[in-house]
């Protein structure tokens, strides 16, 4: 039987956001920023959009900008506050398992002249709040809400306190936080107020919008400026004329999304609670990953890595049983260089299997899994002779 | 180069593995398959350059309770000496 079980990488359209994308096609087409009853209704809809998403992130309404993807958000979050506050510091601090977006814009600063230093992680993936504060200079810190690869959730509210209490030196010199959220917003309940972050970004199509549409939170009182040329859109923070109908359905998604969050909180963590149980008793040598307790890491995902076992050939057998997942195994890569956050965490690197749950996922998907998983890991092993060794 | 065991000279590995040029995970499956070779409280060598080795050398030695003694760099990949703890 299929399974999708790489919601993590993207997951289908919530009904509510198919609804609010059909309607906002035919209603939100005009362009916001005119005066004539049109572009009023197309602005209507997105002022409408943008109170929803703050509302639901405990941030203002403006202090919330749409742009074209949650990369994009996290390139606008690093490089708008390097540049605003290329006088107060030039180092930017991000932890060792940040997405590749918060990564590349830290590359992209450093090659501007910039420095950049990067925060460890512990076995589990998660960063000690005492290693974030900031040295004299710091421009940023940077640290994801949760992993994308293996879940574990990290403490930005203990972080921002220990940001707060040591190399304060007054108001005006406080360093920002910045979280990467693309993986918490519409997951877990994310509010930028109790998490004390003074940067957030999130993704769209990580809970059940469309893709397209990235979101920046940016506190008001913190220093930023849009890093890239600026028009009048989104009151200079992001350019280009805006994805309304895209950006409407995003924020329907997300209101529906805030509504069930309990619900599927404790649905979906009962499927990964299952597969993490179960899983050491059906497949040898398999070493589960990310934090051990539920709190420490996200409800809906679960990675493990199988001893002598190719990613790319593990993914082949579970998709010609029309499974999804997804792998940070290195021959699964472009690169063909393991995941930097396995390596960072000392996580073995190859058999490395990411399952995600999502909100059409049932436990027929887990036996669909679960049926076919430990004959495929048997099989690669016996072809690679890895077995009993 | 091929593979050799070299008879435990003072101070060189009791076992070599050579696995230059070939990908993740065929080093660590070579590791393991000649592991048996090593006497208990000897070493063996393994050299691999694919860029996943020298995460999953440290994954294995946790994973089976052996001890990654250290690493070198080679013309091209990596030697790391491994101890057998048991």
């Amino acid at each position: 039987m299929p399974a999708y079980l790489d919601h993590a990488s993207t997951t289908p359209l919530h009904p509510s956001a198919r609804a609010a994308l059909l309607a906002a096609l035919d209603d939100g087409w005009a362009d916001p920023a005119r005066l004539y009853r049109e572009g009023r209704r197309a602005r209507m809809l997105l002022d409408a959009a943008r109170e929803t998403v703050a509302g639901v992130l405990g941030a203002r309404a403006d202090e919330v900008t749409f742009c074209s993807s949650g990369t994009g958000a996290g390139h606008l979050a690093v490089l708008g506050t390097a540049a605003a506050r290329r006088r107060a510091g030039d180092l930017v601090l991000v932890s060792a398992v940040e997405h590749s977006s918060v990564l590349h814009a830290a590359e992209r600063h450093e090659r501007a002249g910039g420095r950049t230093a990067t925060i460890g992680v512990d076995q589990h993936g998660r960063v000690d709040p005492a290693s974030c504060v900031p040295p004299p200079g710091t421009a940023l810190v940077s640290v994801q809400h949760a992993n994308h690869e293996v879940g574990t959730i990290q403490p930005i509210a203990e972080i921002a306190a220990a940001m707060r209490a040591g190399g304060d030196g007054g108001p005006g010199s406080r360093v920002p936080l910045h979280t990467d959220a693309a993986m918490t917003v519409g997951c877990i309940p994310v509010d930028i107020t109790a998490l004390g972050a003074d940067l957030l970004t999130a993704s769209a199509h990580k809970f059940g919008g469309p893709p397209g549409v990235g979101i920046l939170v940016v506190r008001a009182g913190t220093r930023w400026t849009n890093p890239m040329p600026a028009d009048e859109r989104e009151a200079g923070r992001a350019a280009g004329f805006p994805n309304l109908p895209a950006i409407v359905a995003a924020a329907a998604a997300l209101h529906a999304r805030a509504g069930e969050l309990a619900a599927e909180r404790e649905r979906l963590g009962a499927l990964t609670t299952q597969l993490r149980a179960r899983l050491p008793a059906l497949v040898d040598d398999v070493e589960l990953l990310g934090d051990p307790d539920p709190a420490g890491r996200l409800p809906n995902l679960l990675v493990f890595s199988c001893l002598y076992v190719a990613g790319e050939a593990l993914l082949g057998e579970l998709d010609r049983a029309g499974i999804a997942v997804s792998s940070g195994s290195s021959c699964t890569s472009d690169s063909l260089t393991p995941s930097h956050v396995l390596v960072a965490m000392g996580a073995l690197s190859h058999g490395n299997v990411r399952v995600s749950f999502g909100r059409e996922s049932t436990a027929a998907d887990l036996a669909a899994l679960l049926d076919v998983l430990p004959g495929a890991v048997t099989a690669i092993r016996e072809r690679a002779g890895a077995v009993g060794i | 180069m091929s593979e050799t065991v070299d008879g435990r000279a003072p101070g060189g590995p009791d076992v070599v593995v050579d696995a230059l040029g070939r990908h993740c995970p065929l080093p660590i499956i070579d590791l393991a398959k000649r592991f048996a070779d090593v006497p208990v409280g000897g070493t063996v060598e393994l050299f691999a350059d694919d860029p996943a080795a020298p995460a999953d050398v440290a994954a294995w030695c946790r994973l089976r309770d052996q001890e990654l003694l250290g690493a070198r760099d080679l013309p091209a990949g990596r030697a790391f000496l491994i101890r057998r703890t048991h």
